[in-house]
């Protein structure tokens, strides 16, 4: 078998044992936690025989292990159970906002990367001098906030000051492409806000390190203009790290979503999690953090997978 | 040590912060809840940053949410410190099955991101103080762990540790009189960015209302508790969110600079 092949099914298989034990502390790791889920629903007042009869319902007096092998199953066949406050189909409900958090990740990542990568490079061009260090000043401050001190800024800023959006973002249904990128434009502005500075600083040190080999002094030498040297020689040979660094702030952006959903009561996963877990809904936080778990760790594997794919060592076995 | 200028205004505003935490009551104009004027009042003589969404005073309040802001991250980056270290140490010292334990318990833990794994813990667990050091400093705790497992890995196999070994000492005497000392530098460079990273977990917990819960404030409730005015044009709510800020910004800047300080001489950092 090619060795690439082996790796990428390595690196898979890897991936999906991860998910599996990632489930495992999910559900298990909370049941081993105090706290009743019977008590959760009825309340500190209610009888015992109460409390009996929905254990006995929810079928909560079986052995954890015996739950944790019927949810899994369930998973596996995309039924994630019932929502213990108003009784809905969890799958159903997750479908619904799935594309909605994704329509926003998608959004602020097709922004986000290229101005990541130009800045990155423009910055690595002119290492140390004022393009740099303006650049990695802004950046070193957009690190330093939260999403949601950044959110609040940018409302401030392009509702008050310059009244230019709204300060609520509503997608439904129905809505017009066009509709739809004029009602997130706030929450992506803050999200490329957020993964921006990571990408960009990681971009930078990836050319820059990549800048101090032997083969960009010839390059230099056989009289490149120095654009063309980041261009055709460093960035070529910094693509692996890159990419790996991009992915892993996209992934870094599922999460950066869920708040930036709720400043913006974005109708989304973020939102119905965070919901739920004021109401202690425990089925629809276990599933809704499986999905989020599910996510990161599939991009984490996609970035495995780029950087392995993008080596030329592996490419090209002797 | 030269004092670089943004080290200073760093170190600065960092005991400024911490000071006014420390002595909130005296400093503090108002009383945590005293009502003392209207709702959402713009900032005045009587009422230096104005007044919040029922009519008490946002200075005193961002006081005394300092206070909290910074014990819950001060006492969840301790735990962090603690168990990581310790941990890192115990792994690298014994290396083989504890190692591995270890290593992959910690990585199953990186594999969920911790404000996800965060937010499953509090669907169960009760909302106070205690609980939400204990959540920030176990999940931060990794971060430390894998720091002090590399920085110790080097120091594990230096003929002092040897030769201590030799001469009978025990694994936690080996740990905590040979290893430490030696791998405090980069630890202590970490600290201040592990710092940030609490306030910043704590903030945006309480922003969610998973936080730090009513009556007692801290600087991500308060701005929670005032977001619905900016729709109004009232910037109550950017006044903690500027404290969150300004607190990250000058611990980074004084973090980076002992961060340059100790990677001259100690080579890198580490992940």
């Amino acid at each position: 078998m090619h060795p690439i092949l082996k790796l990428v099914i390595q690196r898979v298989a890897l991936g999906c044992l991860l998910l599996l034990a990632v489930s495992a502390v999910i559900f298990l790791g909370v049941e081993a936690l105090p706290g009743d889920t019977a008590q959760a629903i009825l309340g500190q007042s209610a009888t015992p025989q109460a409390l009996e009869n929905l254990r006995q319902q929810m079928g909560l007096n079986e052995p954890a292990l015996v739950r944790y092998f019927k949810w899994l199953g369930g998973v596996l066949t995309g039924d994630l159970g019932k929502s213990l406050t108003n009784g809905t189909d969890i799958a159903t409900a997750i479908g619904q906002r799935l594309g909605n958090t994704l329509f926003l990740a998608v959004s602020a990542a097709v922004i986000s990367v290229p101005l990541a990568l130009i800045l990155g490079l423009v910055a690595a061009r002119y290492a140390g001098r004022w393009p740099d260090k303006l650049i990695s000043g802004i950046t070193l401050t957009t690190i330093s906030l939260p999403e949601f001190v950044a959110a609040y800024f940018v409302i401030y800023l392009l509702t008050q000051v310059f009244p230019v959006f709204l300060p609520v973002s509503m997608v439904f249904p129905g809505m017009s492409l066009g509709a739809k990128l004029h009602a997130v434009a706030l929450p992506v502005i803050v999200l490329v806000m957020v993964v921006l500075a990571h990408m960009m600083r990681m971009t930078r040190a990836a050319i820059l390190n990549v800048m101090q080999s032997a083969y960009i002094e010839t390059a230099e030498l056989k009289g490149l203009t120095p654009m063309q040297v980041i261009w055709k020689h460093a960035f070529p040979n910094a693509i692996a790290p890159i990419v790996s660094v991009v992915v892993l702030n996209l992934a870094y952006l599922v999460v950066g979503v869920v708040v930036v959903e709720v400043v913006f009561s974005y109708n989304a996963l973020g939102q119905y999690l965070v919901d739920h877990v004021t109401k202690r809904d425990l089925p629809v936080v276990q599933a809704v953090g499986l999905v989020f778990a599910a996510v990161y760790i599939g991009l984490n594997i996609i970035a495995d997978v780029v950087s392995i794919v993008a080596n030329p060592r592996l490419r090209h076995p002797k | 040590m030269k004092l670089t200028l943004s080290a200073g205004i760093g170190i600065l505003l960092t005991a400024m912060f911490v000071l006014s935490a420390i002595f909130a009551p005296l400093i503090a104009p108002y009383p945590l809840d005293l009502t003392v004027g209207g709702v959402w009042d713009a900032p005045s003589a009587k009422n230096w940053l104005g007044t919040d969404t029922i009519g008490r005073d946002i200075l005193s309040r961002l006081i005394y949410g300092g206070q909290i802001t910074i014990f819950v991250a001060l006492a969840s980056s301790v735990i962090a410190f603690s168990l990581g270290s310790f941990f890192g140490f115990l792994a690298a010292v014994r290396g083989g099955w504890t190692d591995q334990i270890l290593s992959r318990i910690v990585d199953l833990m990186m594999a969920i991101p911790s404000p996800i794994v965060a937010l499953v813990l509090l669907s169960v667990l009760p909302l106070n103080l205690p609980v939400l050091i204990l959540v920030i400093g176990v999940l931060d705790s990794t971060r430390v762990f894998r720091l002090a497992r590399a920085v110790s890995m080097d120091i594990a196999v230096m003929d002092y540790v040897e030769a201590a070994k030799l001469r009978g000492e025990g694994q936690i005497w080996v740990i905590f009189r040979e290893i430490l000392p030696n791998a405090l530098s980069p630890l202590v460079a970490e600290f201040g960015l592990r710092f940030i990273f609490a306030v910043l977990f704590i903030s945006t917990l309480s922003f969610l209302g998973l936080g730090v819960q009513p009556p007692l404030a801290d600087w991500g409730g308060m701005v929670k508790e005032n977001k619905d005015g900016l729709i109004y044009g009232k910037s109550a709510a950017l006044m903690p969110a500027a404290a969150i800020a300004a607190l990250a910004i000058s611990v980074n800047l004084v973090a980076d600079w002992v961060l340059s300080r100790t990677t001259s001489l100690k080579g890198g950092r580490g992940a």
